[in-house]
């Protein structure tokens, strides 16, 4: 899933400015709500941060929440066009994705993010989530024994650890764990260490964002 | 092919245990300060290393700083990271150092830039060490560069790479020796040694995969002029192994930058003894005035001379 981070209520004041009276905060039912970052839970909470701000300011302020299922499909962000027409300027608490694609379907909007969008990871432990995909176009799992050099080590080496780590941690944060070691381990385990004898050739980085950005079409659904 | 030869190159293939050291670029366009540095070393060093970007701190390019100490007349040995510049922007100054006569190369994957002063650049890594060395081996040998485009004339260059005998799991990291062997690196300078038996232990295992046979090993020998610089390479950088007798030792001696040359003197006779080390390479980090005092006292001075 996608992972996010509220930003600083500090950030998001500085961000929303003076210029309205009256603010919509819409949460996003999916990724987020399960990184405990943009749900209904969050949305609620900051709607009552930020109540409670503008109140001791003395700015009179509506300020009104929603949770959708998905902003990254029209289909759910149309639920509530109303409401976000009636609103002065809309803050949302999905991810990147989210904010961008209700701007699309409300140009006339201004549109704020209150996340920071972290990284596509997995729940690691109640509260915790871990990087572990890049989204690089081009899986290549198969040949490392199912753990991403490109996403877990943090130079993307292909051929083999950097001679920097120690104890199993990355030479960058004793936080991190080595991605070769976590490759090297598992693929003895499975007794298929000779594969890593093999050369990797450079990587082919157009299928991630080095063609431009990226669309994908399927052909067999795809409706002009 | 022997005109083709790099100087270095020829002395190793010519048998002599070879002697290499390191200069660090300034931060700053100052000449002189190459120039200075480098006069010093003449006539004691069979090569050496300018280092790029090291640490991921900027500092003057090592083939520019390179050029200028070969003016002066030392052997070069340019360092090319894969952490700032992609496989476009690599190619293409290994073609420019070559032309300059540049003809030795240090191929590595560099330090993260977390460790320099601008943690917040973009590190490119768009190639990796093993890769980068095929690239050149490529280049020099078939005079194809990596999108398979022919070169006319191609450049010339000694290949080489990097190992660490101290990394772990001791496996992993000969299996990335193997392939930059593989890849076709043609010399391999090792961190910097101070646990001599665990780098002994190294080098039988590099021998029992007849890696020696294969390449040139130097020894890395880093002198130490005092305790503190030594226990900052214990704590502070990655992948060294410092014993704690060797600490104490420091600590207890009347004149630490006396006994730091004496360390690195009975290193290098030690590591001078073990079969497939081939000659060694200095890295006087900060302290590089003392790398004529040390080549004298350990009788490797003077050089040997080739055609």
């Amino acid at each position: 899933m996608i992972v996010g981070q509220q930003k600083k209520a500090e950030e998001i004041i500085k961000m929303l400015g003076e210029n309205w009276e009256s603010l919509l905060i819409v949460g996003c039912g999916t990724c987020v709500t399960v990184s405990l970052a943009g749900g209904e839970r969050e949305v609620e909470a900051l709607a009552n941060l930020l109540q409670l701000y503008y109140g001791k300011k003395g700015k009179k302020v509506t300020i009104s929440t929603d949770t959708i299922t998905r902003q990254c499909d029209f289909e759910f962000i149309d639920d509530i066009a109303e409401k976000i027409e009636d609103h002065d300027i809309i803050l949302s608490l999905a991810c990147g994705v989210g904010v961008q694609h209700m701007v699309e379907r409300h140009p006339q909007k201004l549109i704020f993010p209150g996340l920071n969008t972290s990284f596509y990871g997995a729940t690691t432990a109640v509260g915790e989530w871990a990087e572990r995909c890049i989204g690089c176009g081009e899986c290549i799992l198969d040949r490392f024994g199912g753990v991403c050099p490109v996403a877990r080590c943090s130079k993307s080496l292909l051929n083999g650890p950097c001679g920097g780590s120690q104890d199993g941690k990355c030479e960058v944060d004793d936080e991190i764990d080595c991605g070769w070691e976590l490759i090297f381990n598992r693929m003895k385990d499975l007794d298929i260490l000779e594969k890593l004898l093999v050369f990797e050739d450079p990587k082919d980085w157009q299928p991630y964002r080095d063609g431009g950005p990226r669309k994908l079409v399927n052909k067999e659904y795809y409706n002009e | 092919m022997s005109e083709s030869m790099s100087l270095l190159q020829k002395k190793l293939e010519a048998g002599h245990f070879v002697v290499c050291s390191e200069l660090g670029p300034p931060i700053g366009a100052n000449v002189e300060f190459i120039r200075k540095k480098a006069r010093k070393l003449v006539g004691y060093v069979d090569g050496v290393n300018v280092t790029d970007n090291q640490t991921a701190i900027v500092r003057m390019s090592s083939i520019v700083a390179a050029h200028f100490a070969r003016e002066e007349g030392l052997e070069m040995i340019i360092q090319a990271t894969t952490r700032d510049r992609n496989r476009i922007g690599l190619q293409s100054d290994l073609l420019g150092a070559s032309s300059l006569g540049l003809n030795n190369v240090l191929c590595l994957t560099g330090d993260h830039q977390s460790f320099g002063m601008d943690p917040g650049s973009k590190n490119v890594f768009d190639l990796d060490s093993v890769q980068l060395i095929r690239a050149v081996y490529d280049m020099v040998h078939k005079g194809v560069l990596l999108n398979g485009k022919e070169m006319k004339v191609p450049p010339k260059m000694f290949i080489g790479a990097a190992a660490n005998p101290f990394g772990d799991p001791f496996e992993m990291q000969m299996m990335k020796v193997e392939k930059k062997i593989e890849a076709g690196a043609q010399f391999i300078q090792t961190q910097a040694i101070y646990n001599l038996d665990k780098f002994e232990y190294w080098m039988e295992e590099v021998r029992k995969r007849g890696i020696h046979e294969k390449t040139y090993i130097m020894a890395g020998i880093l002198p130490a002029k005092s305790v503190k610089a030594l226990r900052m390479m214990k704590t502070d950088v990655a992948g060294m192994d410092v014993p704690d007798s060797l600490i104490e030792r420091m600590e207890k001696c009347e004149d630490p930058e006396e006994e730091g040359v004496r360390v690195a003197i009975e290193i290098i006779e030690r590591v001078k003894k073990i079969e497939g080390v081939r000659g060694i390479h200095l890295m006087p980090v900060g302290w590089e005035k003392i790398t004529p005092e040390i080549i004298e006292r350990a009788g490797l001075y003077p050089r040997p001379e080739v055609e």
